[in-house]
């Protein structure tokens, strides 16, 4: 195959902490760039691109950048909560493509554990001025009971079963087990999921991911550059991306962005489904990853729930190895934000870096799709293609 | 469970949506509708989500739907019932089921507006089983 490849990703780091009470949130922005920077062999005066979202502390992106040291010349701060760093990965790589930087860093951080944030079940804070609130807040949608109106959906309109999206916590919690960083390590049963309470009908507290701290940071560059490096470069293949809402009041809540950001990554890489090793699907819920599957076209819409099922998606035993890390479900989900941590893992399969119980033989191609905001409402969602260096 | 005890908070009105919320105190579920392409929207907003004209108008709701989808939020100090209800007008808005036992419900049910007072005496749109 031969790709014209616009970008590579040269460095990657994902912070070890998930619990961080003794460093600021600026701070462990800083720790990603300088560890993911250290990954590449790169240097923070040799980043020209900063890319950061609604995490980064002050002002868009000028707090960090300042904080950093930062002389760039160019900013991206797009933001579509969790999977702004997906689409930061294709703009970035776009960028570069273009000329506008060789050396794009791009930065996630949180610590939703240390603050106490009730994170999936009380109501975000919401500005007043967004003309949806005034018609959505009173009625208290949270986190996790509008990804449970989708799933109740989707089980009414294709028969889809709390069994059968037990199974995506099933086949994390099976690759979690050999990740000692990871929050929830025990393997579970599908059986564990479904008696597990219901937070909001039909999501038991198993089908959600987990509430972390810590973040990742990524860093791209120039084809040139990625050459001088040496070979743990992996290729930028395709990149799209998609906003979804209501649409007006023509509501379909079974299916997600990924309907439009996965065909635009598979035309941009000239590739399709059945091309792909592995997989990194955004995991906030069981629901967004079958949704999400479907609409990438790994199955068709309405036959995840057999897809995920019996262990698909498990690295060694099913079709489509997924989240080996254990996934936002059962490793990490920083900042309540997982889009970061699914790029990573593409990038160590890639690398043949996984730990060596779920990493995929000769994994050449790799897919990972970021869906931020809500599937219950609007979401921004974007896929990345990425290639081995020498694929 | 009884739906009438969990506090509502005043939703944000502004002059785009104050009609809206005047109907609603009226015991009226009002709708916005295009002039120019003769759509029904939902949020209500000035200007046409389909064609971007800005000669919409209000229009009475019959007030009937069924139920769209549902989850009952268990995880709650009170728990209650989110969902959204597809109108007979063609539109599907976020609301709550009420005045009803959400162990019972199901999609496709037939509901009917009702309307419950937030915090501030606003009255809110809510559905209970028609």
């Amino acid at each position: 195959m031969s790709f014209n490849t616009k970008a590579y990703i040269a460095g990657v780091y994902e912070h070890p902490t998930r619990r961080a009470d003794d460093k600021t949130l600026a701070q462990l922005h800083a720790e990603v760039a300088i560890g993911a920077l250290g990954d590449a062999g790169l240097a923070m005066a040799d980043v020209d691109g900063y890319f950061c979202a609604g995490d980064a502390p002050g002002l868009g992106g000028l707090s960090m950048a300042e904080y950093l040291g930062l002389d760039v010349r160019l900013i991206d701060t797009t933001e579509t909560g969790g999977s702004s760093y997906v689409i930061h990965v294709g703009h970035a790589a776009e960028a570069i493509a273009a000329g506008q930087c060789s050396v794009a860093l791009i930065t996630l951080a949180g610590r939703p554990k240390a603050e106490g944030m009730a994170t999936g079940t009380a109501p975000r804070p919401q500005s007043g001025d967004a003309p949806d609130v005034g018609f959505e807040q009173v009625f208290g949608p949270t986190v996790v009971n509008m990804y449970a109106m989708a799933a109740m959906r989707h089980m009414h309109e294709y028969g889809t079963t709390s069994e059968q999206l037990a199974w995506i916590k099933v086949a994390a919690s099976t690759h979690a087990q050999h990740n000692e960083r990871a929050v929830l390590r025990n393997v579970v049963t599908v059986e564990e999921v479904v008696n597990s309470p219901i937070i909001a009908d039909p999501l038991h507290r198993l089908d959600c991911c987990v509430i972390s701290d810590g973040g990742g940071a990524v860093v791209m560059v120039s084809p040139e550059i990625a050459k001088s490096l040496g070979h743990r470069s992996v290729k930028l293949l395709g990149h799209g991306e998609a906003i979804k809402h209501l649409a007006g009041g023509q509501v379909d809540l079974t299916y997600t962005g990924a309907r439009w950001s996965g065909p635009r990554a598979f035309e941009d890489a000239g590739l399709a489904p059945a091309d792909i090793d592995y997989v990194s699907i955004y995991d906030s819920f069981t629901i967004t990853v079958l949704e999400t599957l479907e609409d990438l076209g790994f199955c068709e819409k309405g036959k995840g729930g057999a897809f995920v099922a019996d262990g698909n998606l498990i690295a060694g035993v099913g079709k489509l190895p997924f989240n080996t890390d254990g996934g936002g479900l059962c490793n990490n989900h920083p900042a309540n934000r997982g889009g970061m941590t699914k790029v990573i893992e593409a990038v160590r399969q890639l690398r043949g870096e996984a730990h060596p119980k779920v990493q995929v033989a000769n994994c050449e191609l790799a897919l990972a799709h970021g869906t931020g905001g809500s599937i219950g409402t609007r979401m921004g969602s974007a896929t990345v293609i990425m290639g081995r260096n020498d694929a | 469970m009884s739906e009438s005890e969990r506090s509502l908070t005043p939703p944000p009105v502004n002059l785009e949506t104050e009609a809206f919320w005047q109907a609603a105190g009226r015991g009226e579920l009002v709708l916005k509708r295009c002039t120019a392409c003769a759509k029904t929207h939902y949020y209500p907003r000035a200007i046409c989500p389909f064609c971007q004209s800005s000669e919409t108008e209000w229009y009475a709701a019959s007030g009937q739907g069924t139920i769209y989808s549902y989850s009952v939020m268990r995880r709650a100090a009170i728990p209650y019932v989110i969902a959204y209800v597809t109108l007979a007008e063609g539109i599907t808005m976020m609301t709550n089921i009420v005045d009803c036992d959400a162990d019972r419900l199901t999609i496709g049910q037939p509901v009917s507006v009702t309307f419950k007072p937030a915090e501030n005496g606003q009255a809110i749109p809510m559905f209970r089983p028609a």
